[in-house]
């Protein structure tokens, strides 16, 4: 089809697809610019709350999942296909196995994100972090990324080149990890076409959501990309790797050690302790192999520093790894208890995740962007100097955003934990903790503008470039000779070698399995863990309903329910959580970032009126809150419809709820929401609000803590 | 900690499995060559075969 043989001398003519790099490439742009767009206006909204303009799909908690997703499906997802697709079919010295299947892994993938697109603004998601997508998205999702499996190891079946450069081994922890990964984290029961559960409960969920998550940054985020670094760096240096052993010692060892390492992002909770120690020591452990793979790929310009002045390829690829050290330096460094204590729910975090996605993801894109357009579309680059201009204001932006957040976090993390003389907080109003670092939010939404704007140079560049490019953009042809591999070894050899793919990919399927097995299997003993005294109420009907609507706003990006067991902790918010509060908890909601107070025990602390002024406007009763408004919670109406649903469901998964439960769902839940609308009436709130969401929120945000097990 | 009797099974199972495999690779001559890999990305139309047939 796309060789023609010369039989008698046995070379082969190959013809690689660039069309697909082609299209993923401008995708890759394109959704790029939507995601640090996206960023942006968040990163806006935590300086200036105002700019959440009191509208439902504008606001922080649905525009985060927006802008986490895109960063990491749209804009990390095509970048990786396009350098995939385009540097497999160089290895392999073959063309891709379907250029249809390729097309339908294109189309499928752009209406993924187009669907996330809409439904995460509109409040539609699973309340996981990094795992939002709705269940239909989520099949989606899987069927795509099996095309692009079946495209990919067909491509390495029918190679022409027999051995597999250390590129190929990182796509292959990638394909098989990441589809298993997503598969269990996105194990969940419908109640409808738009609204399901997970069926993991509590610290099971927790479990198995920041195994996906943690990984979700080691096999989206890094193994694809080294195994793209593996690649684009010696070729844009024009010098082999530094040590091609070295490489391959990386590759087993990251793979065998990051799946071990999700506990850490659950330390000081309520974890079993031992949990949490296996992922710390398995995170310590991942410095070396992260080192080695950064200095491998710095070392590559060895004798060539030169190009680190001229080429601005090679200064986006240098920074990249450059990022890459330090950010799995961090990394490390967090996961030690006592540093975690203090950066954990900080914006410390958030600062070490866009070291890695600005610097790291950010910059090697731009960097292989850089060197593959002009080889795609035949031409120059359209200016050099506009590239090294990006290069220096991406920068300034990545250290504007890292040193804002990395001083946000410290300074609001030592204030939480500041007791005076007499045991005491020193801070006991959370606000002051944030009024605090706002200027530092500022600061960084300013970083964000930065890179964005030198991003935006990218996109005037390249459109420059593919302007000049040629009309007939033939594909790239090679000759080599063909299926080497095949026709040069013995029977035996040939059998050998055509096995090495699947081994590599079962060896490589083993290695995480082992990890995975060690995490997940615990949960299914947890019940050892779980006191069988300390009786735990489910929520009631109208409870859950609030529950929901505190998942659709996005809550939980911004509080936690997660009550460390650290002194300071327990001062401010109250005894330690335990397994048991949550232990019905679909999903659960420990949270991951503390941009406002823990809410585990808010329930009682405040009336009902309180709740419903906070929800309306929260300057109305704490004054420097930066909390965005939510005015349309008291207009729209509460979906009693689906109760029953809901409450069969988490029936069926074990929650304790009695028959009478199950068919008393819809009339329990408005006798409760009468009550509250009642007290809220006497307390002046003069609409009747026993039909509106506000009251469901209200009944929940009280029942938080409430439910025994403390 | 009745689950370390699963963990370490697996565990012990799979350091076995690896340098099984470990062993296989090196008698298969898996590792032979770790040089020429990183020079070989280099070069656009070379692989294998064509070495030889050019020898």
């Amino acid at each position: 089809m796309s060789a023609s043989n010369d039989s008698s001398s046995g070379f082969v003519q190959v013809k690689y697809n660039d069309e697909i790099v082609r299209m993923f490439t401008l995708a890759t742009i394109i959704w790029a610019a939507v995601a640090f767009l996206v960023g942006v206006i968040i990163a806006a909204q935590m300086a200036v709350w105002q700019l959440n303009f009191n509208t439902s799909w504008l606001t922080f908690g649905r525009l985060r999942p927006l802008h986490t997703n895109a960063a990491l499906f749209a804009f990390a997802g095509n970048a990786i296909f396009a350098g995939i697709y385009h540097s497999t079919q160089r290895l392999l010295k073959t063309r891709l196995c379907s250029d249809v299947l390729g097309k339908l892994h294109f189309w499928g993938w752009q209406f993924i994100i187009v669907l996330a697109a809409i439904t995460l603004p509109l409040g539609l998601s699973q309340g996981k972090e990094y795992a939002e997508l709705e269940w239909p998205i989520d099949i989606a999702v899987v069927l795509i990324w099996v095309v692009f499996a079946i495209n990919f190891f067909g491509t390495l079946l029918k190679r022409n080149e027999k051995h597999m450069y250390v590129s190929i081994w990182f796509y292959i922890a990638t394909i098989v990890t990441v589809a298993l990964l997503y598969i269990v984290n996105a194990i969940s029961l419908p109640i409808s076409f738009f609204k399901s559960y997970i069926v993991f409960a509590g610290i099971q969920d927790a479990l198995v959501q920041w195994w996906y998550g943690h990984n979700a940054v080691a096999f989206f985020l890094t193994t694809p990309f080294l195994g793209l670094m593996y690649y684009y760096m010696p070729k844009a240096a024009n010098r082999p790797v530094f040590s091609y052993r070295l490489s391959v010692v990386h590759f087993w060892s990251l793979i065998f050690l990051y799946i071990w390492a999700g506990p850490h992002h659950l330390l000081n909770t309520a974890l079993p302790e031992w949990l949490q120690t296996l992922g710390i020591v398995f995170s310590v452990m991942l410095w070396a192999p992260s080192w080695g793979g950064a200095v491998n790929g710095i070392l590559t310009l060895r004798g060539s520093w030169n190009l680190l002045r001229t080429d601005p390829i090679i200064k986006f690829l240098v920074a990249a790894i450059t990022f890459y050290a330090m950010a799995t330096f961090e990394g490390p460094l967090l996961s030690v208890k006592a540093v975690n204590s203090l950066g954990h729910y900080t914006d410390w975090i958030v600062g070490h995740v866009h070291l890695g996605t600005l610097g790291w993801n950010g910059f090697l894109t731009f960097g292989i962007i850089y060197f593959i357009v002009p080889r795609l579309w035949k031409t120059e680059l359209y200016s050099k100097k506009l590239a090294n201009i990006h290069f220096w204001i991406g920068i300034l932006g990545i250290l504007f955003y890292y040193i804002s957040m990395l001083a946000a976090g410290i300074t609001q993390g030592l204030m939480w934990r500041a007791i005076d003389a007499n045991g005491n907080l020193v801070y006991p109003d959370f606000v002051e903790t944030v009024i605090r670092i706002v200027p530092l939010f500022f600061s960084r939404a300013i970083g964000g503008v930065l890179f964005l704007a030198g991003f935006v140079l990218l996109l005037y560049n390249v459109y420059k470039t593919i302007k000049q490019a040629p009309k007939d953009l033939a594909d790239e042809t090679v000759q080599v000779k063909g299926a080497s591999f095949a026709v040069s070894h013995s029977e035996r050899g040939h059998r050998k070698l055509e096995g090495m793919a699947a081994t590599f990919t079962i060896l490589a399927l083993i290695a995480i399995l082992a990890g995975s097995v060690i995490e997940v299997v615990p949960t299914l003993s947890i019940s050892k863990y779980v006191k069988t005294e300390n009786k735990v109420e489910p929520f009631t009907p109208l409870e859950l309903a609030g529950r929901d609507i505190y998942i659709k706003e996005g809550c939980y990006t911004c509080h936690s329910q997660m009550i460390r067991t650290i002194h300071s902790e327990e001062l401010r918010y109250g005894a330690a959580s335990t397994i048991e509060e949550s232990m019905y908890d679909r999903p659960f909601q420990w949270g991951s970032k503390r941009t406002g107070p823990d809410l585990a025990r808010l329930g009682k602390k405040y009336p009902d009126l309180w709740h419903y002024m906070h929800m309306e406007n929260p300057r109305a009763v704490i004054k420097e809150s930066i909390m965005p408004a939510y005015p349309w919670l008291i207009s729209s109406k509460i979906d009693f419809e689906n109760l029953g649903k809901t409450i069969s469901l988490f029936k069926k998964l074990g929650v304790p709820y009695s028959d009478k439960d199950l068919s008393d769902a819809k009339t329990s839940a408005k006798t409760q929401a009468l009550g509250i609308a009642a007290r809220l009436k006497d307390q002046g709130v003069k609409e009747e609000m026993s039909d509106k969401k506000i009251t469901a929120l209200i009944a929940y945000l009280q029942a938080l803590g409430q439910k025994g097990a403390q | 900690m009745t689950i370390l009797y699963v963990i370490i099974p697996i565990a012990i199972f799979l350091v076995s499995f690896f340098v099984w495999i470990f062993l296989w690779a090196v008698r298969n001559e898996q590792f032979d060559d770790l040089e020429t890999p990183a020079h070989k990305i280099l070069i656009d139309d070379w692989n294998d075969r064509l070495k030889e047939a050019k020898i």
